[in-house]
Order: structure tokens, then sequence, then C-alpha cells
């Protein structure tokens, strides 16, 4: 079939040309599709939860249902049962990192949008950052910077010589790897879930301009191609999931005493 | 054919992520069939070491665009 494709012009993979969206106006860096979808979702949380809110009840609308479904999910099953006590100060922190990632992976799926914000690098690196800032702040305000520096450097309770190994792991893991990690971990997801769609949707395009048996395997690509979104749909709220969790799980590594 | 090796890589470097998911998730439901009550308790746990062993492959993944 590699061949048979090659006699007709060749197919063109989708590859990481397939993420550089040309400036919609001008020719700054700064008006591009997901920048604008980033814009787009934070207006779209902030109506849909001031619209759920506005007019409380004891007996819930069905919005207003919908919206404490969300916040509930993350103020118990990740802020109360990871932090556990003193987690309310965290949880408007968790809930907007979950919304925020939850709604820009899951645009990668809506029709006539279908792009993950979250699939460039510097979304993902950017709310890192804040996740970095935050749990290193909080870990310094509540044990001093002093001792909570030493603690990463030098966990107390444990013989002299393990720290030949132990230090340098330490500071690593606390200074490089948790940021990389997660930072990664979203774009790379997202990046591959919307490499597998342009597969099947740009491969099930490019043999319906084949031969009549190349023909009647289109459909199945598209077919294919309709599935895996529901996959992806999966991965996507997986994803927002697993950053908050981790977010939340190093928000509660720093407030404890020695780690 | 044409290609490039690092796919190759990558394809590799996703066997040890593999197992180690396989691994972490027959652990969990282990878990939950012997004492359903502690699901609560090892659900972020199973999700947490699912996250840290697929990170290892989406370095992979990352290394065979970048490479």
């Amino acid at each position: 079939m590699l061949k048979l494709s090659a006699e007709q012009g060749g197919f063109n993979p989708p590859g990481a040309k397939d993420f550089q969206f040309p400036p919609i106006f001008g020719d700054s860096i700064l008006f591009t599709k997901p920048v604008f979808l980033c814009l787009f979702s934070v207006i779209l949380i902030s109506m849909f939860f001031i619209a759920s809110s506005r007019k409380a009840a004891v007996v819930p609308s069905r919005l207003q249902f919908a919206g404490e479904a969300v916040y509930g999910f993350v103020r118990n099953s990740i802020g109360k049962d990871v932090i556990g006590h003193d987690f309310m100060k965290y949880v408007p922190f968790l809930f907007s990192l979950f919304t925020f990632v939850l709604v820009n992976n899951i645009f990668g799926i809506i029709p006539l949008i279908q792009f993950p914000t979250m699939s460039r690098i510097g979304f993902p690196i950017s709310i890192t950052i804040f996740v970095f800032v935050v749990f290193h702040y909080v870990g310094m305000r509540k044990q001093g910077v002093g001792k909570y520096l030493k603690d990463i450097a030098f966990m107390p309770d444990i013989p002299k010589p393990v720290y030949i190994i132990l230090t340098p792991i330490e500071i690593l893991t606390y200074f490089v790897t948790r940021p990389l990690t997660l930072s990664l971990r979203l774009f790379a997801n997202m990046f591959a879930g919307h490499l597998l769609l342009l597969v099947f949707t740009i491969g099930g395009e490019h043999l319906l301009h084949g031969d009549l048996i190349l023909k009647i395997f289109s459909p199945f690509s598209f077919a294919f191609a309709i599935g895996l979104s529901f996959f992806e749909l999966g991965i996507q709220c997986l994803q927002a999931y697993i950053f908050t969790l981790l977010a939340a799980l190093y928000i509660a590594g720093a407030l404890a005493d020695g780690h | 054919m044409t290609g490039t090796l690092s796919i190759v890589g990558f394809g590799l470097s996703t066997i040890g992520p593999g197992i180690a998911t396989g691994l972490i998730f027959a652990a969990y439901i282990n878990g939950v069939a012997r004492q359903p009550e502690a699901r609560g308790i090892l659900q972020p746990l199973a999700f947490l070491g699912f996250a840290l062993a697929e990170a290892l492959a989406l370095f992979g993944l990352v290394l065979a665009f970048v490479l």
C-alpha cells in the first residue's frame, strides 16, 4: 500500500509541522489559534461557573448540580484525600487548575475547534511554573526557608553515608524532575493524541484519492478516527485529573514535616 | 521504504513502561478485589504510579521527535 500511495503523488504524513499555526491577523505570534483557544477557555469556564452559582438554591437546578459536581470532585477526591488537614486553602487553586486543563484538553475533540491547546509546550510549561512556585512557597512559609531547603537536601532520620547518594537525587527530584515531568506529561499526551487523530483522518482522506480498492478502506480509517476521539476524551480527562492530583501531592509533600 | 531510526527507538522505549503500567493496574485490581472498601485509597496511588511509568514512554516520544 505504501508503494501504491507513493505512485500517486506521495503521502505526506502528519508531524510537528501540523502544530504550527499562522497568525490570525497581523504577524505577531501572540495572535495564533492556541492563544485564542486559551482565552476562549477562560471565558467559557468563568461563564459556566458564574451561571451555575448565581442562583444557588438549597434544591439545586440542573446547571447548579453540574457545577457543584465538578467542584465536589476536586474538593473531595483531590483536595481532601490528598492534602488532608487544612485543605480548603488550596481548593480554589486546584479547582482552577483542573477546569483550565480539562477544558483546554477537551478542545482537542470538539468539532470545528479540534486542537488541544496543551499540545503546544508553552502552555503546560507556564502552568507548571505556577505550580512549582506555589508548592515551594507553601513549603517555605510553613516550615521556614532554611528548614525547608535543609529537609529537601538532607532528609532527617537517615544514616549519614546514605546522604552521598540521596542528596543529589532529592535535589534533582524537587527542582528538575518534578517540573519537567509535570509539563512534559501533559504536553506529550496531548501531542501524541492529536497526532494519532491526524494520522487517521489525513490517511483516510489520502486513501479516498487512491484506486477503487483504497477507496473502500477509506471509511474504516475515518470510523477509526471517530472511535479514537472517544478514547482521547478519556485520556484528556485522565490527564487533567493526574495533573491536578500531582499538584496536590506536591503541595501535601511540602506541607508535611520532614517530607 | 525510508524512515528514521528514532521511531524504532521510541518503540523500544515503550516496552518498559508498558509492562510497568500492566503491573501497576494488576496490583490495583488485586487490591480492590481483596478489599473493595480500599478503592478510594488505592485509586490515586494507582493513577500516580501509572502517570510516573507513562512519563518514561512519553520522554521517548518527545526524544523521537527532537532527535
